[in-house]
């Protein structure tokens, strides 16, 4: 007797909605066996992830205020694995983001009138974000270098230059001797909302409908998806891959530095701390929301939860925040085992069954 | 030139070269048999983290590297059974699993310590380095090569043995055959799924290894992101060797090289911000990267298993 | 026909071989006997169920019914390794080999040893190719090797392993003549030694010159088994071919007008950088079809490659109208006014994740009404694909159905509305009615005739002669790259087309129009 997968001729309808659900289940499930194998007890610990993260209104602002860095690299990965460019590098992006937005702040502001200043932060940022996404599509794009490992090696050298911006040359002088820039001119500072979730979301839910806007009722976005799901078929229709490579990373790069600048301008309003895991964590949002855009920012939220929560685990329960990344991992693990299931189904196939022709030769 | 300096830089390159190159060697295992396995980064760190935990509650330091060794295989064989089996794709399930692994080593490395404090500042067992007689006191070489910790020592052994296994036995045929071409495997009647799963749990023990003699040999001690991002140079250093084992050896004592030069220049006292030392190896496996895929594209002939990637299902044609 | 009385000491035997596969009776209860010492060759066109046949005596097929008898006992292949165990083995067109490994390597796959025994199997390739007049160099990377020496890797990987009956492919179609010339010696001598040998092919010249035995097959069945000196060229050609009657399509005479598509002495290489166009000429004009009849492998689809952008020209000029687009990008032959129906529709014609409507607007979606500028209006989208949707009458459930769940003869519909909308005509339709069912085909043949009547220049590649005579005005037949001649079907007859298709060029010199 034995199991095989077997091509079903329909994807299953269920599937897309019942695989993810189940995946999370699964994944909670084993995050309790952890959890408790560490001798913290699971169900404490998810309500105290469940409260900190949804339960009431300063809950929520800060699960907000968390999802909105994820919402845009979201979106910025979203759009390059579209193309199946793997952007693993939305972290450095946003650090190089964050760079020149904090550069323009502390020493472009003063000379700078006022209403000028956070539309240029945002500019540069974007541009940056761009640049540094770009430079691994040029190279993919014109010698066929790997773009997972240059993305990669390009977020260390970027993590490093922040690193050594506001542990050096852009350390707070005034600070006591403590890691940081200055604190931005209020110039410098994007307004904000509602408890500490800045205008960030703004330009989240902006660049969501941009996207979808693009994706459905743009030329580009028509190239963007006939490359992603078949490059043969775009070659015979006449798409140029290369050029498209090129600009879709500049575009996913410059959404990553836009969330680096609202890092910076909305939240810390100074130049420290901005490379937490955010790009890493964008992947797995994209991946889950199936690369659509308001399924980004859905899923961006409910990652920023399980992030919120992990931290309140930690102040409430002495229990490592590290704990929602496991999660996190381990969501993407059995989303990933059960997406097998849309596309082919379980056969159990016994040795005397006649009616399969691949296991015995036809009768007589 | 001052002998001690060049012997010291040796001696460093080795050292830092060693987990690096039990990492590369594990993911060739991997790759040759046509599995890309991109979550090296979270294997490597969840070895050093159990080998260091494990290593000091038990206070043996051989058990730690078990403890290591087995946890580098079990990663290893969820990828294996995501990537065959369940015909995922392997990137995403790469990515999943250091995503997972750094995470999981992170709460480990908090929760670990005595009493479930961390494990920061800990002195645990470690390996420590033992001259090997007569051989020792050959010049450069000798003080270089021969004043390893056992780990290293091991590699001396493993690499041949690595090299002889792939290349003059029938399983280590049969796993290059299925890298490349498992269609033609299959028709020979060589088992594609068993030999590429065998290879990746295999691969993963070694790249376990690879984490352990970061936190038992190399650095001795654990911090968070320890390995910080040599599961990724690894993956670098295995296109750089071109998934041989022997010239994995020579990347590996490139990149200890980088990490050596970095070291003392610092010593040296330096207005190069040290932040941009560390920037080194990164910019370094960029350039690698770009010179040989540039040459792969000329030359033709240097390339990865051509079945890379790929899961593999025989269906009857037509 | 004659029936041969089976002699009692054959090799394997075949009897009542059926199999099927979806929509087509592949074998049709198919008696064979193979004979050591003998080399049989195994004749037919495309489709004729010769490759399935031999699939399922060598192990990678299991036959419906019929049985597979060896020393007077039925016996069950599960796999080729229990034909090999058997003695049987077979050479495929496209070889199962590891290029990155040696020729040795290579042959001890799948062996159950430890250490490789080198060394043994060194000597024994050696000893095997000086018995048959193979040379081939052990320790070489199958990668350095040509696909002659390639192919005796293949053979010498079943002579190790004790193979009695061989069976080979098309062997020829990727040899020189030289090549082709040695694997002839190579042959005889092993039959000599008292193999068997079968060899699939489609070329006259090489059953009359390497077989003893011929068996043609037609649509699934035996037609005739013949001894080589029984029978002639031609009468195999008509075996092969053999329809009395032509089914034709009312065809209006069509009035050609000035000339839409030209080739002059086009040259291109095909995937493994070996010639795969030689000196093609042609010319098409409006409101005309020209057929190329050919075995599929004879580089027909690198002359669509070429002709659409997907492939680069090494000598030659190909024209539309006054354009020249030799070598042009894709892009610039579709603006240039030239559709393309591709021969493979489900990797290369269509995207069959995306729904319907972004299929039919495959070609269209950079032009107004559909773009304006940037933008790509969805209303004027959907308009567009409901009228395609109702003037070829594809059926589908709704435009936004992902266009993988249409049938086959759908999907072609959605091709052939694309292109015959977009083009400015010139339209290249590479085998447009395969795997599509008896309606569907009509429906495509119609649409290519009312395209000519609207004054399209059409280039038709096809395996199926009915389809070709039934349409075409004229039909170049295609061998080995080169146009073998271009005829009127009305005036040809089945047996010169067969010919050409297997190799023989009519008088005089090729490439030249015949008249009435």
């Amino acid at each position: 007797m034995s199991i095989v997968f077997e091509k079903r001729l329909v994807r299953a309808r269920w599937a897309p909605i019942l695989v993810p659900v189940i995946s999370i289940f699964l994944a909670l499930v084993f995050g309790a066996l952890l959890l408790m194998a560490f001798g913290i007890n699971p169900f404490e610990a998810y309500r105290v992830m469940l409260q900190g993260s949804l339960g009431g209104g300063y809950a929520i602002s800060e699960t907000l205020v968390k999802a909105i860095p994820l919402m845009l690299t979201g979106l910025g990965v979203s759009i390059a694995f579209r193309m199946l460019f793997w952007n693993i590098g939305a972290e450095g992006q946003l650090a190089m983001g964050g760079i020149a937005a904090s550069y323009v702040a502390l020493f472009l502001s003063d000379r700078l009138p006022a209403p000028l200043v956070l539309p240029l932060m945002a500019i540069l940022a974007i541009i940056a974000g761009a640049v540094w996404g770009g430079i691994p599509a040029f190279l993919k794009a014109f010698i066929g270098v790997n773009e997972i490992l240059t993305t990669l090696m390009m977020n260390y050298i970027a993590i490093l230059w922040v690193e050594y911006l506001y542990l050096g040359p852009w350390r707070d002088p005034a600070g006591y001797g403590f890691p940081g820039s200055a604190p931005f001119p209020e110039s410098a500072w994007l307004p904000r909302l509602t408890g500490r979730v800045h205008a960030g979301l703004i330009f989240a839910i902006v660049a969501a409908f941009l996207l979808w806007f693009i994706l459905t009722r743009t030329r580009w976005g028509y190239e963007i998806r006939v490359i992603g799901e078949n490059p043969r078929a775009a070659r015979y229709t006449g798409i140029d891959i290369g050029k498209n490579i090129l600009l879709v990373m500049l575009f996913s790069g410059g959404l990553a530095g836009l969330a680096g600048m609202a890092e910076v301008a909305g939240l810390t309003r100074r130049l420290y701390g901005l490379t937490v895991g955010y790009g890493y964590t964008a992947i797995i949002v994209a991946w889950l929301a199936s690369l659509n855009p308001w399924g980004v920012l859905l899923v961006a939220f409910l990652m920023a939860a399980l992030l919120v929560g992990g931290d309140q685990i930690q102040i409430a329960l002495q229990t490592p925040a590290a704990v929602a990344l496991v999660l996190q991992g381990a969501i993407l693990f059995f989303v990933l085992g059960g997406s097998i299931f849309i596309n082919y189904r379980i056969r159990v196939i016994r040795k005397a069954d006649s009616s399969q022709p691949s296991l015995e030769g036809g009768g007589q | 030139m001052n002998e001690a300096l060049v012997v010291s830089i040796l001696v460093i390159t080795i050292r830092a070269g060693t987990s690096l190159l039990y990492a590369t060697l594990g993911g060739i295992l991997n790759e040759r048999s046509g599995i890309l396995n991109l979550g090296m980064e979270g294997i490597m760190m969840m070895g050093a983290a159990t080998a260091f935990a494990v290593a000091y509650h038990s206070g043996v330091i051989w058990v730690g590297l078990g403890a290591a060794v087995l946890v580098g295989m079990l990663l290893a064989a969820i990828h294996a059974f995501l990537s065959i089996t369940m015909r995922a794709d392997q990137v995403v399930s790469g990515l999943a699993m250091t995503l997972f692994g750094t995470g999981l080593a992170s709460f480990m490395g908090q929760r670990l310590g005595p009493g479930g404090t961390t494990m920061v500042g800990l002195q645990g067992p470690s390996f420590q380095r033992i001259p090997i007689p007569l051989l020792s006191s050959l010049p450069f070489l000798g003080q270089s090569f021969f004043q390893q910790d056992v780990m290293t020592y091991a590699l001396y052994i493993l690499v041949p043995m690595l090299w002889f296994l792939l290349y003059r036995t029938q399983p280590g045929l049969h796993l290059r055959a299925v890298g490349e071409n498992p269609q033609a495997a299959d028709a020979m009647g060589v088992n594609v799924s068993a030999t590429r799963y065998l290879s990746t749990i295999l691969g993963g023990a070694l790249i376990g290894i690879g984490g352990a003699h970061l936190s038992l040999g190399y650095l001795q001690g654990w911090a968070d992101n320890i390995t910080g991002g040599r599961g990724w140079i690894a993956i670098a250093l295995i296109i750089f060797a071109t998934w041989d084992p022997l010239r994995a050896v020579v990347g590996a004592l490139l990149f200890g090289g980088i990490n050596a030069i970095q070291f003392r220049i610092q010593a040296a006292g330096t207005t190069i911000p040290a932040s941009f030392l560390n920037m080194m190896p990164y910019i370094f496996t960029i350039v690698v990267l770009v010179v040989i895929t540039w040459w792969e594209a000329i030359s033709k002939r240097v390339g990865a298993p051509a079945a890379l990637g790929t899961p593999y299902a025989r269906e009857e044609k037509r | 026909m004659s029936n041969l009385q089976p002699k009692p000491n054959y090799a394997v035997r075949l009897r009542g071989i059926t199999k099927r596969f979806p929509g087509v009776l592949a074998n049709d209860h198919v008696d064979l006997d193979v004979y050591p010492g003998q080399i049989l060759a195994l004749l037919g066109e495309n489709g004729a169920g010769k490759s399935t046949l031999m699939n399922v005596l060598a192990g990678m097929y299991h036959p419906d019914e019929g049985q597979i008898i060896i020393a007077d006992r039925p016996v069950r292949f599960r796999s080729p390794r229990d034909a090999i165990e058997h003695g049987i083995g077979m050479v495929h067109q496209h070889f199962m080999l590891v290029e990155s490994i040696t020729v040795v390597e290579n042959v001890m796959l799948g062996l159950h040893h430890l250490t490789l025994p080198t060394e043994r199997v060194r000597q024994e390739i050696i000893t095997l190719s000086q018995a048959y007049g193979m040379q081939v160099d052990p320790d070489a990377y199958v990668w350095q090797l040509s696909v002659g020496e390639q192919q005796r890797v293949e053979i010498l990987k079943l002579l190790y392993r004790g193979a009695d009956v061989l069976i080979l492919d098309e062997p020829t179609a990727v040899l020189t003549p030289q090549e082709s010339a040695e694997l002839s010696k190579t042959l005889r001598r092993m039959a000599t030694e008292g193999k068997a040998i079968i060899f699939i092919t489609h070329k006259l010249d090489e059953v009359m010159t390497f077989a003893d035995q011929v068996t043609v097959l037609r649509e699934g069945h035996v037609v005739a088994t013949l001894p080589i000196e029984a029978t002639s060229k031609e009468e195999l050609a008509r075996l092969m071919v053999g329809r009395e009657v032509l089914f034709r399509l009312h065809k209006d005479v069509c009035q050609p007008g000035a000339v839409g598509l030209e080739l002059e002495g086009v040259c291109a290489l095909n995937d493994k950088g070996l010639p795969a166009l030689h000196n093609v000429s042609f010319h098409i004009c409006h409101g005309e079809i020209l057929g190329i009849a050919g075995v599929a492998g004879n580089g027909q689809r690198e002359l669509a490659e070429v002709i659409t952008g997907l492939r680069p020209v090494t000598k030659g000029r190909i024209r539309v109208g006054e354009q020249d687009i030799t070598n042009q990008s894709p892009r610039a032959i579709i603006e240039a006014g030239v559709s393309h129906i591709p021969g493979d529709r489900s990797h290369v014609g269509l995207v069959l994740n995306l729904p319907v409507s972004d299929n039919l607007a495959m070609k269209a979606y950079r032009n107004p009404p559909l773009a304006r500028g940037p933008l790509l209006k969805q209303n004027a989208l959907h308009r567009f694909a409901r009228q395609l949707v109702e003037s070829f009458r594809i059926v589908t459930p709704n435009i936004t159905t992902p266009t993988r769940l249409l049938s086959g003869g759908n999907q072609q519909k959605v091709v052939l509305a694309r292109e015959i909308t977009a083009g400015r005509g010139v339209l290249i339709a590479v085998y447009p009615s395969r795997g599509l069912d008896v309606g569907a085909t009509e429906s495509v043949r119609r649409t290519l005739l009312e395209q000519r009547g609207s004054g399209a220049a059409i280039l038709l590649i096809s395996e199926d002669l009915d389809e070709l005579t039934g349409l075409s005005d004229r039909i170049a037949v295609m061998f080995d790259g080169r146009i073998m001649g271009i005829v009127r079907p009305e005036k040809v007859t089945p047996e010169e087309i067969g010919l050409m298709m297997a190799g023989e060029s009519r008088e005089p010199a090729i490439s030249q129009e015949v008249g009435s």
